[in-house]
Protein backbone atom coordinates (compact mmCIF):
# COMPACT_ATOMS: atom_id res chain seq x y z
CA UNK A 1 0.00 0.00 0.00
CA UNK A 2 1.54 3.12 -0.91
CA UNK A 3 0.30 5.96 1.42
CA UNK A 4 1.06 9.58 1.40
CA UNK A 5 1.02 11.68 5.09
CA UNK A 6 -0.04 15.17 5.25
CA UNK A 7 1.59 16.82 8.24
CA UNK A 8 0.86 20.19 9.60
CA UNK A 9 2.75 22.02 11.95
CA UNK A 10 0.46 23.46 14.68
CA UNK A 11 1.13 26.56 17.65
CA UNK A 12 2.42 23.91 20.61
CA UNK A 13 -0.63 23.79 22.61
CA UNK A 14 1.55 23.62 26.02
CA UNK A 15 2.97 26.73 25.93
CA UNK A 16 1.43 29.83 27.33
CA UNK A 17 -1.06 31.01 24.08
CA UNK A 18 -1.13 35.36 23.69
CA UNK A 19 -3.19 37.72 21.76
CA UNK A 20 -1.65 39.82 19.19
CA UNK A 21 -2.46 43.70 19.63
CA UNK A 22 -5.53 44.09 17.98
CA UNK A 23 -7.26 40.68 19.38
CA UNK A 24 -7.74 38.63 16.34
CA UNK A 25 -5.39 36.04 16.66
CA UNK A 26 -2.20 34.63 18.54
CA UNK A 27 0.97 36.63 18.73
CA UNK A 28 2.77 34.35 16.07
CA UNK A 29 6.19 36.18 16.41
CA UNK A 30 6.76 34.09 20.01
CA UNK A 31 5.02 30.59 18.86
CA UNK A 32 6.89 27.56 19.08
CA UNK A 33 5.11 25.09 16.37
CA UNK A 34 4.73 21.50 17.13
CA UNK A 35 3.71 18.92 14.74
CA UNK A 36 -0.23 18.21 15.40
CA UNK A 37 -0.60 15.19 17.75
CA UNK A 38 -3.19 13.55 15.59
CA UNK A 39 -0.97 13.74 12.27
CA UNK A 40 2.27 11.65 14.24
CA UNK A 41 -0.60 9.20 14.71
CA UNK A 42 -1.72 9.18 10.75
CA UNK A 43 2.11 8.88 10.00
CA UNK A 44 2.68 6.13 12.65
CA UNK A 45 -0.41 4.32 10.78
CA UNK A 46 1.31 4.55 7.37
CA UNK A 47 4.38 3.35 8.87
CA UNK A 48 2.74 -0.18 10.27
CA UNK A 49 0.71 -0.86 7.08
CA UNK A 50 4.21 -0.71 5.43
CA UNK A 51 5.69 -2.64 7.95
CA UNK A 52 2.90 -4.75 7.62
CA UNK A 53 2.31 -5.16 4.41
CA UNK A 54 4.82 -3.20 1.84
CA UNK A 55 4.43 -0.23 -0.40
CA UNK A 56 5.87 3.09 0.40
CA UNK A 57 5.64 6.15 2.84
CA UNK A 58 5.72 9.54 1.33
CA UNK A 59 5.27 12.61 3.78
CA UNK A 60 4.07 16.31 2.51
CA UNK A 61 4.27 19.14 4.63
CA UNK A 62 2.58 22.28 5.08
CA UNK A 63 4.30 25.47 6.11
CA UNK A 64 8.06 26.97 6.59
CA UNK A 65 8.66 27.05 9.59
CA UNK A 66 12.16 25.70 10.86
CA UNK A 67 10.42 23.26 12.62
CA UNK A 68 8.95 21.85 9.40
CA UNK A 69 11.91 20.35 8.20
CA UNK A 70 12.45 19.17 11.81
CA UNK A 71 9.53 17.28 11.54
CA UNK A 72 10.19 15.75 8.23
CA UNK A 73 13.42 14.48 8.79
CA UNK A 74 11.96 13.21 12.07
CA UNK A 75 9.42 11.38 9.56
CA UNK A 76 12.24 10.12 7.69
CA UNK A 77 13.92 8.63 10.58
CA UNK A 78 10.81 6.79 11.46
CA UNK A 79 10.51 4.88 8.32
CA UNK A 80 8.81 7.98 5.49
CA UNK A 81 10.83 6.67 2.19
CA UNK A 82 9.90 10.50 0.96
CA UNK A 83 9.58 13.61 2.18
CA UNK A 84 8.22 16.97 0.40
CA UNK A 85 8.12 20.49 2.03
CA UNK A 86 5.52 22.84 0.36
CA UNK A 87 5.86 26.22 0.05
CA UNK A 88 6.54 29.17 2.53
CA UNK A 89 4.59 30.64 5.34
CA UNK A 90 1.10 28.56 4.19
CA UNK A 91 0.60 27.84 8.25
CA UNK A 92 -2.41 29.98 8.56
CA UNK A 93 -4.34 29.05 5.38
CA UNK A 94 -8.03 27.85 6.36
CA UNK A 95 -8.14 24.12 5.98
CA UNK A 96 -10.06 24.59 2.71
CA UNK A 97 -6.81 26.49 1.01
CA UNK A 98 -4.65 23.65 2.87
CA UNK A 99 -6.83 21.14 1.00
CA UNK A 100 -6.46 22.79 -2.29
CA UNK A 101 -2.74 22.61 -1.90
CA UNK A 102 -2.65 19.09 -1.05
CA UNK A 103 -4.82 18.12 -3.94
CA UNK A 104 -2.38 20.07 -6.63
CA UNK A 105 0.71 18.81 -4.80
CA UNK A 106 -0.97 15.55 -5.45
CA UNK A 107 -1.29 15.66 -8.82
CA UNK A 108 0.52 12.99 -11.33
CA UNK A 109 1.57 10.62 -7.90
CA UNK A 110 0.08 7.16 -8.00
CA UNK A 111 -1.34 6.64 -3.68
CA UNK A 112 -3.36 4.21 -2.16
CA UNK A 113 -3.94 6.22 0.96
CA UNK A 114 -4.00 9.83 2.29
CA UNK A 115 -3.45 9.94 5.72
CA UNK A 116 -3.70 12.82 7.92
CA UNK A 117 -4.86 13.81 11.64
CA UNK A 118 -8.28 13.98 12.25
CA UNK A 119 -8.00 17.28 13.49
CA UNK A 120 -5.61 20.21 14.21
CA UNK A 121 -6.08 22.55 17.23
CA UNK A 122 -6.28 25.71 14.86
CA UNK A 123 -8.65 24.62 12.33
CA UNK A 124 -11.59 26.12 12.14
CA UNK A 125 -13.26 25.01 8.92
CA UNK A 126 -13.19 21.19 8.83
CA UNK A 127 -10.79 18.38 8.67
CA UNK A 128 -8.69 18.01 6.37
CA UNK A 129 -8.63 14.40 5.69
CA UNK A 130 -12.30 14.37 4.04
CA UNK A 131 -11.78 17.95 2.66
CA UNK A 132 -9.03 16.49 0.44
CA UNK A 133 -11.09 13.07 -0.27
CA UNK A 134 -14.03 15.75 -1.40
CA UNK A 135 -11.55 17.02 -3.91
CA UNK A 136 -10.33 14.30 -5.27
CA UNK A 137 -13.75 12.56 -5.26
CA UNK A 138 -12.39 9.45 -3.68
CA UNK A 139 -13.57 8.13 -0.05
CA UNK A 140 -13.30 8.98 3.36
CA UNK A 141 -13.65 7.67 6.39
CA UNK A 142 -12.64 10.02 9.82
CA UNK A 143 -11.98 9.11 13.37
CA UNK A 144 -10.17 6.70 12.22
CA UNK A 145 -7.95 4.33 14.69
CA UNK A 146 -6.72 1.38 12.60
CA UNK A 147 -6.17 0.25 9.17
CA UNK A 148 -5.37 -3.13 7.41
CA UNK A 149 -4.02 -3.29 3.63
CA UNK A 150 -6.02 -5.42 1.57
CA UNK A 151 -6.22 -5.55 -2.30
CA UNK A 152 -7.82 -2.65 -3.84
CA UNK A 153 -9.37 -1.62 -0.60
CA UNK A 154 -8.14 -0.76 3.31
CA UNK A 155 -10.03 -2.39 6.34
CA UNK A 156 -10.10 0.34 8.57
CA UNK A 157 -11.48 0.92 12.46
CA UNK A 158 -13.58 4.05 12.91
CA UNK A 159 -14.48 5.05 16.47
CA UNK A 160 -18.03 5.93 17.14
CA UNK A 161 -18.53 6.97 21.20
CA UNK A 162 -18.59 5.07 24.39
CA UNK A 163 -16.13 2.98 22.98
CA UNK A 164 -18.52 1.55 20.20
CA UNK A 165 -16.37 1.27 16.82
CA UNK A 166 -17.29 0.03 13.29
CA UNK A 167 -15.13 -1.61 10.84
CA UNK A 168 -14.97 -0.81 7.42
CA UNK A 169 -13.79 -2.11 3.83
CA UNK A 170 -13.14 0.87 1.87
CA UNK A 171 -12.06 1.21 -1.55
CA UNK A 172 -8.56 2.82 -2.30
CA UNK A 173 -7.65 5.07 -3.25
CA UNK A 174 -9.29 6.39 0.38
CA UNK A 175 -8.40 9.49 2.71
CA UNK A 176 -8.44 8.64 6.02
CA UNK A 177 -8.46 10.89 9.14
CA UNK A 178 -6.51 9.57 11.90
CA UNK A 179 -7.48 9.47 15.76
CA UNK A 180 -5.04 7.25 16.78
CA UNK A 181 -2.56 5.08 15.49
CA UNK A 182 -3.20 0.78 16.66
CA UNK A 183 0.47 1.67 18.84
CA UNK A 184 1.24 4.94 20.20
CA UNK A 185 3.66 6.89 17.71
CA UNK A 186 7.35 5.26 18.15
CA UNK A 187 10.33 7.81 19.02
CA UNK A 188 13.39 8.22 16.79
CA UNK A 189 16.54 8.18 17.94
CA UNK A 190 18.39 11.67 17.44
CA UNK A 191 21.18 10.20 15.11
CA UNK A 192 18.65 8.83 12.62
CA UNK A 193 17.34 11.89 12.23
CA UNK A 194 20.51 13.52 11.91
CA UNK A 195 21.18 10.67 9.44
CA UNK A 196 18.46 11.65 7.40
CA UNK A 197 18.56 15.52 7.59
CA UNK A 198 22.33 13.90 5.43
CA UNK A 199 19.98 11.14 3.21
CA UNK A 200 18.75 14.05 0.88
CA UNK A 201 15.41 12.47 0.85
CA UNK A 202 13.50 15.81 1.75
CA UNK A 203 12.65 17.69 -1.81
CA UNK A 204 10.80 21.29 -1.40
CA UNK A 205 7.99 22.37 -3.62
CA UNK A 206 7.11 26.13 -4.41
CA UNK A 207 3.53 26.32 -4.21
CA UNK A 208 1.57 30.02 -4.32
CA UNK A 209 -1.64 30.25 -1.45
CA UNK A 210 -4.67 29.89 -3.22
CA UNK A 211 -7.11 32.59 -2.77
CA UNK A 212 -9.34 32.30 0.59
CA UNK A 213 -12.13 30.09 -0.58
CA UNK A 214 -13.45 29.35 3.35
CA UNK A 215 -15.86 32.49 3.80
CA UNK A 216 -14.94 32.28 7.27
CA UNK A 217 -13.45 35.18 9.38
CA UNK A 218 -11.91 35.60 12.63
CA UNK A 219 -13.41 38.60 14.29
CA UNK A 220 -11.79 38.39 17.77
CA UNK A 221 -10.55 35.34 20.00
CA UNK A 222 -9.76 36.00 23.68
CA UNK A 223 -8.11 33.23 25.78
CA UNK A 224 -10.94 31.30 27.42
CA UNK A 225 -12.46 32.15 30.66
CA UNK A 226 -11.05 30.14 33.08
CA UNK A 227 -11.73 29.92 37.11
CA UNK A 228 -14.77 31.18 36.49
CA UNK A 229 -16.24 28.01 37.72
CA UNK A 230 -13.60 27.22 40.13
CA UNK A 231 -12.42 28.57 43.42
CA UNK A 232 -9.18 28.30 43.34
CA UNK A 233 -7.36 26.83 46.43
CA UNK A 234 -4.16 28.83 47.40
CA UNK A 235 -0.91 27.77 49.13
CA UNK A 236 1.46 25.00 48.46
CA UNK A 237 0.88 21.35 47.71
CA UNK A 238 0.66 20.90 51.70
CA UNK A 239 -2.43 23.51 51.49
CA UNK A 240 -3.58 22.00 48.77
CA UNK A 241 -3.44 18.56 49.93
CA UNK A 242 -5.34 19.48 53.10
CA UNK A 243 -7.62 21.29 51.41
CA UNK A 244 -8.72 19.10 48.85
CA UNK A 245 -9.32 15.95 51.32
CA UNK A 246 -11.68 18.90 53.16
CA UNK A 247 -13.39 18.56 49.88
CA UNK A 248 -13.57 15.42 49.03
CA UNK A 249 -14.79 14.60 52.67
CA UNK A 250 -17.06 17.61 52.97
CA UNK A 251 -18.83 16.04 49.32
CA UNK A 252 -19.89 12.90 51.78
CA UNK A 253 -16.98 10.38 50.36
CA UNK B 1 -33.98 29.56 1.09
CA UNK B 2 -34.07 30.70 4.64
CA UNK B 3 -34.78 27.08 6.55
CA UNK B 4 -32.28 25.69 9.33
CA UNK B 5 -31.53 21.89 8.77
CA UNK B 6 -31.01 19.82 11.17
CA UNK B 7 -28.49 16.43 10.54
CA UNK B 8 -29.40 14.38 13.13
CA UNK B 9 -27.87 11.40 14.19
CA UNK B 10 -28.75 7.52 15.63
CA UNK B 11 -26.82 4.67 16.46
CA UNK B 12 -27.79 1.37 17.61
CA UNK B 13 -32.20 2.03 16.86
CA UNK B 14 -31.68 5.45 19.37
CA UNK B 15 -31.38 8.99 18.20
CA UNK B 16 -28.55 10.56 20.09
CA UNK B 17 -28.91 13.59 22.33
CA UNK B 18 -26.89 15.86 20.53
CA UNK B 19 -29.63 15.30 17.50
CA UNK B 20 -32.21 17.05 20.27
CA UNK B 21 -29.20 19.88 21.15
CA UNK B 22 -29.69 20.96 17.63
CA UNK B 23 -32.98 20.33 17.33
CA UNK B 24 -33.25 22.91 19.96
CA UNK B 25 -30.72 25.08 18.78
CA UNK B 26 -32.28 25.14 15.12
CA UNK B 27 -35.76 26.16 16.73
CA UNK B 28 -33.98 29.53 18.16
CA UNK B 29 -31.86 30.03 14.93
CA UNK B 30 -35.33 29.84 12.56
CA UNK B 31 -37.03 31.71 15.14
CA UNK B 32 -34.92 34.76 14.59
CA UNK B 33 -34.45 34.30 10.91
CA UNK B 34 -37.70 33.21 9.88
CA UNK B 35 -37.89 29.60 8.37
CA UNK B 36 -38.86 26.15 9.08
CA UNK B 37 -36.94 23.93 10.91
CA UNK B 38 -35.58 20.81 8.97
CA UNK B 39 -34.45 17.77 10.38
CA UNK B 40 -32.81 14.94 8.33
CA UNK B 41 -32.55 11.20 8.63
CA UNK B 42 -31.05 8.85 6.65
CA UNK B 43 -30.71 4.76 7.63
CA UNK B 44 -32.64 2.02 7.43
CA UNK B 45 -35.90 1.00 9.24
CA UNK B 46 -35.94 4.37 10.79
CA UNK B 47 -38.83 6.31 9.62
CA UNK B 48 -40.04 4.97 13.38
CA UNK B 49 -37.70 7.40 14.78
CA UNK B 50 -39.51 10.75 13.24
CA UNK B 51 -41.76 10.36 15.78
CA UNK B 52 -39.03 11.68 18.09
CA UNK B 53 -38.42 14.86 16.09
CA UNK B 54 -41.89 16.83 17.01
CA UNK B 55 -39.01 19.88 17.69
CA UNK B 56 -39.14 19.89 13.97
CA UNK B 57 -41.13 21.08 11.53
CA UNK B 58 -40.30 19.22 8.83
CA UNK B 59 -38.86 15.55 8.36
CA UNK B 60 -37.22 14.45 5.57
CA UNK B 61 -36.14 10.85 5.38
CA UNK B 62 -34.09 8.66 3.39
CA UNK B 63 -35.02 5.21 4.56
CA UNK B 64 -32.90 2.45 2.25
CA UNK B 65 -31.18 -1.05 3.15
CA UNK B 66 -28.23 0.98 2.04
CA UNK B 67 -27.98 2.63 5.07
CA UNK B 68 -28.00 0.08 7.16
CA UNK B 69 -25.40 1.31 8.95
CA UNK B 70 -23.30 4.61 8.58
CA UNK B 71 -21.75 5.28 5.38
CA UNK B 72 -18.99 8.03 5.30
CA UNK B 73 -19.37 9.09 2.09
CA UNK B 74 -22.86 7.99 1.42
CA UNK B 75 -24.48 9.81 4.02
CA UNK B 76 -22.13 12.94 2.95
CA UNK B 77 -23.61 12.60 -0.38
CA UNK B 78 -27.17 11.51 0.70
CA UNK B 79 -27.14 15.41 3.48
CA UNK B 80 -25.77 17.38 0.77
CA UNK B 81 -28.60 16.56 -1.17
CA UNK B 82 -30.95 17.06 1.06
CA UNK B 83 -29.74 20.67 2.06
CA UNK B 84 -30.44 22.78 -0.92
CA UNK B 85 -33.15 24.56 0.57
CA UNK B 86 -31.50 25.46 4.01
CA UNK B 87 -30.11 29.04 5.06
CA UNK B 88 -28.08 27.18 8.11
CA UNK B 89 -26.89 23.70 8.75
CA UNK B 90 -26.36 22.42 12.07
CA UNK B 91 -24.35 19.37 12.17
CA UNK B 92 -23.05 17.37 15.52
CA UNK B 93 -19.44 17.82 15.79
CA UNK B 94 -19.08 13.75 16.17
CA UNK B 95 -17.54 11.50 14.29
CA UNK B 96 -20.55 10.50 12.18
CA UNK B 97 -20.60 14.63 11.88
CA UNK B 98 -17.27 15.15 11.13
CA UNK B 99 -17.28 13.02 7.90
CA UNK B 100 -20.76 14.31 7.02
CA UNK B 101 -19.69 18.32 7.91
CA UNK B 102 -16.08 18.54 5.50
CA UNK B 103 -17.51 16.97 2.66
CA UNK B 104 -20.81 18.48 2.52
CA UNK B 105 -18.48 21.74 2.54
CA UNK B 106 -16.40 21.08 -0.14
CA UNK B 107 -19.12 19.61 -2.33
CA UNK B 108 -21.54 22.81 -2.13
CA UNK B 109 -18.79 25.88 -1.36
CA UNK B 110 -20.67 26.36 2.01
CA UNK B 111 -18.46 27.67 4.37
CA UNK B 112 -18.33 25.33 7.28
CA UNK B 113 -17.26 26.56 10.91
CA UNK B 114 -15.85 23.94 13.21
CA UNK B 115 -15.67 23.36 17.22
CA UNK B 116 -19.33 25.44 17.62
CA UNK B 117 -19.99 26.14 20.88
CA UNK B 118 -22.62 28.65 20.43
CA UNK B 119 -24.02 30.35 17.07
CA UNK B 120 -25.33 33.70 16.43
CA UNK B 121 -27.55 35.57 13.69
CA UNK B 122 -28.19 38.59 14.60
CA UNK B 123 -25.92 40.24 12.52
CA UNK B 124 -25.12 37.98 9.86
CA UNK B 125 -24.25 34.25 10.30
CA UNK B 126 -21.36 33.58 12.83
CA UNK B 127 -20.33 31.32 15.70
CA UNK B 128 -17.98 31.29 19.03
CA UNK B 129 -15.89 28.48 18.39
CA UNK B 130 -13.12 26.60 20.90
CA UNK B 131 -9.63 26.10 19.04
CA UNK B 132 -6.47 25.25 20.55
CA UNK B 133 -8.23 22.18 22.83
CA UNK B 134 -10.51 24.69 24.34
CA UNK B 135 -7.99 27.37 25.37
CA UNK B 136 -8.88 29.80 23.08
CA UNK B 137 -12.47 31.36 22.21
CA UNK B 138 -12.80 33.00 18.56
CA UNK B 139 -15.83 34.77 17.35
CA UNK B 140 -15.93 34.28 13.84
CA UNK B 141 -18.22 35.50 10.64
CA UNK B 142 -19.32 33.91 7.66
CA UNK B 143 -19.20 35.44 4.11
CA UNK B 144 -22.89 35.23 2.47
CA UNK B 145 -26.06 33.82 3.90
CA UNK B 146 -25.70 30.37 3.73
CA UNK B 147 -23.03 28.15 6.50
CA UNK B 148 -22.95 24.73 7.80
CA UNK B 149 -22.04 24.95 11.60
CA UNK B 150 -20.71 21.96 13.45
CA UNK B 151 -21.73 22.11 16.76
CA UNK B 152 -20.17 20.81 20.08
CA UNK B 153 -22.37 18.49 22.25
CA UNK B 154 -23.73 20.29 25.02
CA UNK B 155 -24.76 23.70 23.30
CA UNK B 156 -27.99 23.47 23.76
CA UNK B 157 -30.11 21.62 26.18
CA UNK B 158 -31.97 18.28 24.68
CA UNK B 159 -34.92 18.70 26.47
CA UNK B 160 -35.81 21.61 24.45
CA UNK B 161 -35.15 19.69 21.49
CA UNK B 162 -37.55 16.88 22.41
CA UNK B 163 -41.58 17.50 21.56
CA UNK B 164 -44.28 15.06 21.30
CA UNK B 165 -45.78 16.88 18.41
CA UNK B 166 -46.38 15.46 14.88
CA UNK B 167 -44.20 16.96 12.33
CA UNK B 168 -44.81 16.75 8.76
CA UNK B 169 -42.96 13.54 7.40
CA UNK B 170 -41.52 13.64 4.02
CA UNK B 171 -39.75 10.19 2.38
CA UNK B 172 -36.94 10.73 -0.09
CA UNK B 173 -35.88 8.19 -2.26
CA UNK B 174 -32.08 7.27 -1.68
CA UNK B 175 -30.42 9.65 -4.08
CA UNK B 176 -26.88 7.95 -4.22
CA UNK B 177 -28.10 4.36 -5.12
CA UNK B 178 -26.54 1.31 -3.04
CA UNK B 179 -23.11 1.24 -4.89
CA UNK B 180 -20.99 2.75 -1.91
CA UNK B 181 -17.27 2.65 -1.86
CA UNK B 182 -17.04 2.03 1.46
CA UNK B 183 -18.99 -0.93 3.35
CA UNK B 184 -19.79 -1.16 6.86
CA UNK B 185 -18.74 -4.85 8.21
CA UNK B 186 -20.52 -4.40 11.34
CA UNK B 187 -20.25 -2.30 14.66
CA UNK B 188 -18.06 -3.06 17.53
CA UNK B 189 -19.03 -2.85 21.23
CA UNK B 190 -16.41 -2.56 23.54
CA UNK B 191 -15.07 -5.58 26.28
CA UNK B 192 -16.09 -4.78 30.09
CA UNK B 193 -13.09 -4.70 31.77
CA UNK B 194 -12.96 -5.04 35.64
CA UNK B 195 -13.66 -1.78 36.80
CA UNK B 196 -17.31 0.28 35.37
CA UNK B 197 -16.07 3.80 35.59
CA UNK B 198 -19.58 5.10 35.17
CA UNK B 199 -20.96 3.60 38.52
CA UNK B 200 -17.72 4.73 40.79
CA UNK B 201 -18.37 7.25 43.54
CA UNK B 202 -14.92 8.80 43.39
CA UNK B 203 -12.90 9.17 40.14
CA UNK B 204 -8.94 10.24 39.89
CA UNK B 205 -8.59 10.98 36.08
CA UNK B 206 -4.85 11.19 34.90
CA UNK B 207 -3.83 12.74 32.06
CA UNK B 208 -0.71 13.67 30.11
CA UNK B 209 0.83 15.28 32.57
CA UNK B 210 1.15 12.02 34.68
CA UNK B 211 4.02 11.65 31.72
CA UNK B 212 4.39 7.66 31.94
CA UNK B 213 2.63 4.38 32.63
CA UNK B 214 4.69 4.40 36.26
CA UNK B 215 3.57 7.48 37.69
CA UNK B 216 -0.04 6.00 37.30
CA UNK B 217 0.52 3.97 40.19
CA UNK B 218 0.20 6.82 42.67
CA UNK B 219 -3.09 8.23 41.33
CA UNK B 220 -4.21 4.19 41.72
CA UNK B 221 -2.92 4.72 45.48
CA UNK B 222 -4.72 7.95 46.32
CA UNK B 223 -8.08 5.93 44.26
CA UNK B 224 -7.47 3.26 46.15
CA UNK B 225 -7.76 5.29 49.43
CA UNK B 226 -10.76 6.99 48.70
CA UNK B 227 -12.57 3.60 48.20
CA UNK B 228 -12.36 4.63 43.71
CA UNK B 229 -10.97 4.30 40.35
CA UNK B 230 -8.55 5.60 38.40
CA UNK B 231 -9.37 6.89 34.99
CA UNK B 232 -7.95 8.60 31.72
CA UNK B 233 -8.01 11.19 28.96
CA UNK B 234 -7.88 9.98 25.56
CA UNK B 235 -3.97 10.02 25.60
CA UNK B 236 -3.21 8.09 27.90
CA UNK B 237 -5.77 5.41 26.61
CA UNK B 238 -4.39 5.55 23.09
CA UNK B 239 -0.45 4.62 25.23
CA UNK B 240 -2.29 1.86 26.25
CA UNK B 241 -1.35 2.94 29.76
CA UNK B 242 -4.53 2.40 30.54
CA UNK B 243 -7.45 0.43 29.49
CA UNK B 244 -10.10 1.54 26.69
CA UNK B 245 -13.10 1.22 29.10
CA UNK B 246 -11.30 3.95 31.07
CA UNK B 247 -11.42 6.68 29.29
CA UNK B 248 -13.71 9.64 29.92
CA UNK B 249 -14.90 11.64 27.00
CA UNK B 250 -16.69 12.07 23.70
CA UNK B 251 -15.12 9.13 22.33
CA UNK B 252 -14.84 7.28 25.91
CA UNK B 253 -17.60 7.18 28.75
CA UNK B 254 -19.36 9.97 29.92
CA UNK B 255 -19.43 9.71 33.73
CA UNK B 256 -21.30 11.55 36.52
CA UNK B 257 -19.20 10.49 39.93
CA UNK B 258 -19.46 12.71 43.27
CA UNK B 259 -15.54 13.39 42.99
CA UNK B 260 -13.57 13.81 39.69
CA UNK B 261 -10.04 14.56 40.68
CA UNK B 262 -8.15 15.53 37.35
CA UNK B 263 -4.40 15.58 37.70
CA UNK B 264 -2.38 16.54 34.53
CA UNK B 265 -5.95 16.86 32.21
CA UNK B 266 -6.07 20.31 29.99
CA UNK B 267 -9.57 20.18 30.09
CA UNK B 268 -10.13 19.79 26.10
CA UNK B 269 -13.55 20.14 25.07
CA UNK B 270 -13.64 16.36 23.77
CA UNK B 271 -12.94 14.84 27.64
CA UNK B 272 -14.75 17.79 29.04
CA UNK B 273 -18.00 16.28 26.92
CA UNK B 274 -17.68 13.44 29.15
CA UNK B 275 -17.41 14.74 32.83
CA UNK B 276 -18.71 18.34 33.27
CA UNK B 277 -22.03 17.17 34.94
CA UNK B 278 -19.90 15.43 37.56
CA UNK B 279 -21.03 16.97 40.86
CA UNK B 280 -17.42 17.70 42.36
CA UNK B 281 -14.69 18.44 40.31
CA UNK B 282 -11.47 19.39 41.39
CA UNK B 283 -8.46 20.07 38.79
CA UNK B 284 -4.96 20.13 39.21
CA UNK B 285 -2.79 21.94 36.72
CA UNK B 286 0.61 23.47 36.31
CA UNK B 287 -0.98 25.81 33.77
CA UNK B 288 -3.17 28.66 35.34
CA UNK B 289 -4.93 28.81 31.56
CA UNK B 290 -6.00 25.27 31.47
CA UNK B 291 -9.42 25.16 30.59
CA UNK B 292 -10.30 22.58 32.98
CA UNK B 293 -10.22 25.76 35.68
CA UNK B 294 -13.01 26.77 33.86
CA UNK B 295 -15.20 23.56 34.29
CA UNK B 296 -13.74 22.68 37.71
CA UNK B 297 -15.24 24.00 40.79
CA UNK B 298 -12.17 23.47 43.18
CA UNK B 299 -8.69 24.34 41.57
CA UNK B 300 -5.42 24.26 42.18
CA UNK B 301 -2.22 25.58 40.39
CA UNK B 302 0.84 23.26 40.93
CA UNK B 303 2.94 20.20 40.44
CA UNK B 304 1.04 16.77 40.72
CA UNK B 305 4.27 15.02 41.61
CA UNK B 306 4.14 17.43 44.66
CA UNK B 307 0.74 17.13 45.23
CA UNK B 308 0.41 13.12 45.20
CA UNK B 309 2.82 12.48 47.99
CA UNK B 310 0.90 14.73 50.30
CA UNK B 311 -2.21 13.50 49.10
CA UNK B 312 -1.40 10.57 50.28
CA UNK B 313 -0.10 11.22 53.36
CA UNK B 314 -3.21 13.44 54.49
CA UNK B 315 -5.61 10.32 53.43
CA UNK B 316 -3.67 7.55 55.65
CA UNK B 317 -3.73 9.92 58.32
CA UNK B 318 -7.30 11.07 58.19
C1 LIG C 1 -12.80 12.96 17.68
C2 LIG C 1 -12.03 13.15 18.96
C3 LIG C 1 -12.44 12.49 20.08
C4 LIG C 1 -11.75 12.64 21.28
N1 LIG C 1 -12.20 11.99 22.37
C5 LIG C 1 -11.60 12.19 23.55
C6 LIG C 1 -12.09 11.54 24.74
O1 LIG C 1 -13.04 10.77 24.71
N2 LIG C 1 -11.46 11.79 25.89
C7 LIG C 1 -10.38 12.63 25.98
O2 LIG C 1 -9.87 12.83 27.09
N3 LIG C 1 -9.90 13.22 24.89
C8 LIG C 1 -10.47 13.02 23.67
N4 LIG C 1 -9.93 13.60 22.56
C9 LIG C 1 -8.63 14.26 22.67
C10 LIG C 1 -8.67 15.67 23.18
O3 LIG C 1 -8.79 16.54 22.07
C11 LIG C 1 -7.36 16.04 23.89
O4 LIG C 1 -6.28 15.80 23.03
C12 LIG C 1 -7.12 15.26 25.18
O5 LIG C 1 -8.28 15.31 26.01
C13 LIG C 1 -5.96 15.84 25.91
O6 LIG C 1 -5.63 15.03 27.01
P1 LIG C 1 -4.84 15.61 28.25
O7 LIG C 1 -5.61 16.70 28.87
O8 LIG C 1 -4.48 14.46 29.11
O9 LIG C 1 -3.48 16.11 27.60
P2 LIG C 1 -2.94 17.58 27.33
O10 LIG C 1 -3.94 18.38 26.61
O11 LIG C 1 -1.61 17.42 26.76
O12 LIG C 1 -2.84 18.20 28.78
C14 LIG C 1 -1.89 17.85 29.73
C15 LIG C 1 -2.02 18.86 30.86
O13 LIG C 1 -1.20 18.47 31.94
C16 LIG C 1 -0.62 19.61 32.51
N5 LIG C 1 0.59 19.16 33.20
C17 LIG C 1 1.74 18.70 32.66
N6 LIG C 1 2.60 18.33 33.62
C18 LIG C 1 1.99 18.54 34.80
C19 LIG C 1 2.37 18.35 36.16
N7 LIG C 1 3.53 17.84 36.51
N8 LIG C 1 1.48 18.71 37.11
C20 LIG C 1 0.27 19.21 36.79
N9 LIG C 1 -0.13 19.41 35.53
C21 LIG C 1 0.70 19.08 34.55
C22 LIG C 1 -0.38 20.55 31.36
O14 LIG C 1 -0.34 21.89 31.80
C23 LIG C 1 -1.59 20.27 30.47
O15 LIG C 1 -2.65 21.15 30.74
C24 LIG C 1 -10.60 13.46 21.35
C25 LIG C 1 -10.18 14.11 20.21
C26 LIG C 1 -10.88 13.96 19.03
C27 LIG C 1 -10.39 14.68 17.83
N1 LIG D 1 -27.21 10.37 10.79
C1 LIG D 1 -27.27 9.09 10.52
N2 LIG D 1 -27.96 8.67 9.50
C2 LIG D 1 -28.01 7.38 9.21
N3 LIG D 1 -27.39 6.44 9.85
C3 LIG D 1 -26.72 6.78 10.87
C4 LIG D 1 -26.63 8.11 11.26
N4 LIG D 1 -25.94 8.15 12.35
C5 LIG D 1 -25.59 6.91 12.59
N5 LIG D 1 -26.03 6.07 11.70
C6 LIG D 1 -25.75 4.66 11.56
O1 LIG D 1 -26.80 3.84 11.41
C7 LIG D 1 -26.41 2.56 11.83
C8 LIG D 1 -27.59 1.81 12.25
O2 LIG D 1 -28.27 2.64 13.09
P1 LIG D 1 -29.66 2.23 13.72
O3 LIG D 1 -30.54 1.88 12.56
O4 LIG D 1 -30.02 3.46 14.45
O5 LIG D 1 -29.32 1.04 14.59
C9 LIG D 1 -25.41 2.75 12.92
O6 LIG D 1 -24.33 1.90 12.71
C10 LIG D 1 -24.97 4.13 12.72
O7 LIG D 1 -23.62 4.12 12.28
Amino acid sequence: MDSVVLLRPVPDPVEELELNDDGTDLDRDYLGYVLNEFDDHALEEAILLKEASGGSVTVLGLGSADEMEQILHTALAKGADEAIKLGDDLSQLSVSSQAEIFVSALEGRSYDLILTGVQAADELDGQLAVRVAAKLEIPHVSVVVGADAGDGSVKVTKEFWGGVTADYQVQTPAALGIQAARQAPRYVAVSLIRQAQQGGALSEIDVDPPPETSGVRVVSVRVSETGEGAEMIEGDEEAAAEKIVEIIRGAGV
Amino acid sequence: MSDVFVVTEHLQGQLTETSFELVAQARTIAAQIGGQVVAGLVGSGVTGLAAELGGADRIVVVDDPAFENFSPDGHAAVFGSLIEDSAVVLVPYTSMGMDVASAMSTTSGIPLVSFCASISVDSGLGATCQLYAGKIEADVEVDGDRAIFAVLSGSASAEDGRSGAAAEVTRVPNPVGSELRSTCLGLVEPEGGDVDITSEDVLVVVGRGIESEDNIAEAQEVADLLGGAVAGSRPIIDQGWLAKDRQVGKSGLTVKPKIYLTLGVSGAPEHVEGMKDAETIIAVNTDPQAPIFGVAHYGWVGDIFDLLPELVDKLESD
